[in-house]
């Protein structure tokens, strides 16, 4: 079995391989297989890998890719993130990727999807219009609607006839997948020296461009190799990091955040991958209806989702206690609407509860972080140094 | 305009009796203003955008902006949001110098932008114990309505928005009243294209973007449904009627244009706080705008869709769906295409707005496409809707005449 650090150092790899490489190799195989690639947060890959087909995280150039043509196609006031997209597609990253789906987040991401239909890329273009309603009969049937047509567009590519038993299967491995993930972040939440949050990002991400199955493998190691002592506690506070779940920040910002003096034990930077809470029942003969009323019932919380008749800050404090978390780190994208827009609510919340927090803005591409290193060290400093424990199960 | 001026002075005193008379208050948006089924159970609508622009032109705005940034709201953020945000910290005083009463129904009518969802999520804090209705339009991603569309907005109405509206309003629905709503919108509808059809002649009468805005007035600001929006249209379009015999320009506050020298089509919204020096510089060079994209913010009828009473609540499900900003990019430069070419533009303008994505993402798409299709010239703006902080006067002026520059030279090597 590889060490822990071969092991992150191969998720690093497959993480930024923007020519998608592995998954590639694993289309080659087999000629019914299909890539499909998908935008930030969430959309159901059980539907697409039930289908013989690899759903591949689009998440951006990051820091990896210089924006010329990007550019000229956005004004300074969006975020970053599209840019970065829109480069790899005119740079040809995306070849033999057969379609996309771009799930409802914000209007970026909306027009975006229509800006890659102008553009004839891919052989079908899906914008997944989560529902906002969340009655079974009502957002939960046009979302079943939503999941069909996937369906359909690539039945017309490759054939593959989804039963209910291949369904039932993806979604077999994928709460493996779910379960193994939080078990990481459950073992981290306990010691969180066992492993930098910035690894636990390179192996969490990793999963976007690989097969589920050799996912499932990567995390069982792992979850194998930190349930056994190593690395040394550190006098450092925990902290959850909110807001960055759509445009990454740089790996250097996890990193700095960790330097600063915090252990970051909650995040939502990949939070697709985390969406659904719990199992999805595979049992039953309508594997697509269960798919469905677990979003409706099982999501998470995200600035993304209607939220009056369930509001997120009341989970967001919830999750804050499960995680024995010291404070919160808001990082947002600049322009992120979805983000900003939830942070006077969320912020309030705090303020209501005495959470101590801190926000500020990146970009994917930042690449200088000592003033938010000044910034997270300060706020580190000033809740070891004067805070009282606010909420039950704060400090240890 | 005498009759427009009536109709808001009425809307705007109801509103500020409201509480007195005990009529319930709906708080909406223009986009998917669905405000024949608020009329029908006898409440009255507010527009919170509309009380933003308003706020913008009367020089409100800012302030208001302000102070939501001091109670957290990002810099990067929809300013629409943030002034009335600010307005309602201030005591909600509406642009008339009147309190608005505060709502009794949040109709978040969820249609062609993302931000509406949050800023009513917002809202709900603000008013606590307001009950929401939230009606989600889904986007026309496949650039037609389909069935499941409708009947999931259909659903969304008859279990979510109309029983919420029944225990606000304390009546029952009345699918009859709604009816008769629907049939007088349909008439307005049918006189909307009518008189942005009138810009097709030489020299066009009216301008469909600055005056256009005015002329969408009534419709977006509570009279969808109402027998004086059918007398206010029929007015309307008589006078323009009246001017295209007598062969005049638009009227503008500078006086009427008297030398139609370049034709345009604009996409976007335009600025409130320098509305009339943004007009202005059009007016200057005898730029007329033929046609606009956000005239059509709150319903497009030039493809042919017109409400149908005998299909009340499908009707009010496709009008939203139906909603500029809720098309998809290659409807909106279709749409486009159609207005550059049947209204005769001699070119293309959009005015891109800092704080609005449901617009601006993608315009430079847009433009290239347009410019691409139709070899025509097409000119960029930078602006904001109601934060002054981001109107240039002079890198506006300087784009504009570089632009009218360009379209000079063009129509002098066309008719050479």
């Amino acid at each position: 079995m590889d060490s822990l650090t071969e092991i992150i150092s191969r998720c690093e790899e497959l993480d930024f391989d923007l020519k998608f490489t592995r998954a590639k190799e694993w289309k080659s195989l087999d000629k019914t297989r299909v890539l499909v690639g998908y935008m930030p947060i969430y959309i159901p890959r059980e539907v697409v890998h039930a289908a013989n087909g690899l759903a591949i995280g689009i998440l951006g150039g990051g820091d990896k890719k210089l924006i010329i043509k990007g550019d000229a196609y956005y004004q300074s006031y969006i975020c970053h993130m599209p840019r970065s997209i829109l480069e790899l597609v005119m740079d040809g990253h995306f070849e033999g990727f057969d379609g996309f789906i771009f799930p409802s987040i914000c209007d970026v991401i909306r027009n975006l999807s229509g800006m890659f239909q102008l553009l004839g890329k891919g052989r079908f273009i899906k914008y997944l219009d989560l529902p906002q309603n969340f009655k079974r009969h009502i957002g939960g049937e046009f979302y079943k609607q939503e999941l069909q047509h996937i369906l359909e567009e690539i039945y017309k590519i490759n054939g593959v006839e989804v039963t209910s038993e291949r369904l039932c299967h993806s979604i077999l491995m994928f709460n493996k997948n779910r379960r193994l993930t939080e078990q990481i972040y459950t073992i981290r939440q306990e010691f969180p020296w066992r492993m930098t949050a910035a690894d636990l990002y390179h192996i969490v991400r990793a999963g976007y461009v690989i097969p589920v199955e050799e996912h499932n493998e990567i995390l069982e190691n792992v979850i194998r190799l930190i349930q056994e002592e190593r690395g040394d506690p550190l006098d450092k506070i925990r902290v959850m990091v909110i807001g960055a779940f759509c445009e990454q920040p740089p790996v250097g910002l996890i990193r700095t955040i960790e330097m600063a003096g915090c252990y970051i034990v909650e995040d939502d930077f990949l939070l697709g991958a985390r969406w659904i809470q719990g199992d999805i029942d595979p049992a039953g003969t309508d594997p697509l209806s269960a798919i469905s009323n677990a979003y409706l019932e099982k999501s998470t919380f995200s600035s993304s989702v209607y939220d009056v008749d369930n509001p997120k800050e009341g989970r967001m404090i919830k999750l804050m206690t499960d995680r024995k978390a010291d404070g919160i780190i808001f990082a947002a994208p600049s322009f992120c609407d979805p983000a900003l827009l939830d942070h006077p609510m969320l912020q309030k919340a705090c303020n209501d509860k005495n959470i101590r927090f801190i926000s500020f803005l990146y970009s994917e591409n930042t690449g200088q972080f000592k003033v938010i290193k000044e910034q997270v060290g300060t706020f580190s400093d000033s809740i070891k140094l004067w805070d009282e424990p606010v909420l039950s199960g704060n400090k240890e | 305009m005498i009759i427009q001026k009536e109709m808001i002075t009425r809307i705007f005193k109801d509103l500020s009796t409201a509480k007195e008379t005990g009529k319930k208050v709906v708080y909406t948006f223009v986009p998917g203003n669905i405000s024949e089924l608020i009329l029908s159970f006898d409440m009255l609508p507010v527009y919170p955008e509309i009380n933003a622009l308003q706020s913008g032109m009367r020089k409100k705005s800012g302030g208001f902006i302000l102070d939501a940034e001091k109670h957290g709201h990002s810099e990067d953020v929809c300013t629409y949001v943030k002034c009335d945000v600010g307005m309602m910290i201030n005591g909600n005083i509406g642009p008339m110098g009147e309190k608005i009463p505060d709502p009794d129904l949040l109709l978040l009518s969820y249609t062609g932008c993302f931000t509406f969802m949050k800023w009513f999520e917002t809202l709900e804090r603000l008013y606590p114990g307001v009950p929401v209705a939230l009606l989600h339009t889904p986007y026309q991603e496949g650039h037609k309505i389909t069935l499941e569309m409708t009947s999931y907005m259909v659903k969304q109405l008859k279990e979510e928005v109309i029983p919420k509206m029944e225990k606000v309003s304390g009546n029952k629905y009345s699918e009859e009243k709604l009816k008769m709503q629907l049939a007088n919108s349909s008439k307005v509808e049918d006189y909307i294209i009518k008189i942005f059809d009138t810009t097709k002649h030489r020299p066009s009468p009216i301008d469909a973007y600055f005056a256009g805005v005015y002329y969408i007035g009534p419709i977006n600001i509570g009279f969808r449904g109402t027998p004086e929006a059918v007398t206010y249209y029929e007015e309307l379009y008589k006078e323009i009627l009246l001017r295209i015999e007598k062969g005049l320009g638009p009227i503008t506050p500078e006086g009427v244009i008297e030398e139609e020298r370049f034709r345009l089509v604009v996409e976007g919204p335009p600025n409130w706080t320098h509305f009339r020096e943004f007009w202005k510089l059009f007016y200057d060079m005898g730029a007329v705008i033929v046609a606009s994209s956000y005239t059509k913010v709150g319903g497009v009828y030039d493809m042919g869709f017109r409400v149908n009473p005998d299909k009340p609540l499908e009707s009010l499900a496709e009008y939203c769906m139906n909603c500029y900003t809720n098309l998809s990019l290659q409807q909106r430069v279709e749409l486009l295409s159609k207005c550059i070419t049947e209204y005769h533009a001699d070119g293309f303008l959009v005015n891109s707005i800092k704080s609005c994505n449901s617009f601006s993402a993608g315009q430079l798409m847009i433009m290239q496409q347009l410019e691409k299709q139709l070899e025509i010239p097409v000119g960029f703006i930078e602006s904001d809707l109601v934060d002054p902080r981001y109107f240039s006067y002079s890198n506006i002026k300087n784009r504009l005449e570089s632009f009218f520059q360009m379209l000079e030279q063009r129509k002098y090597i066309l008719n050479k």
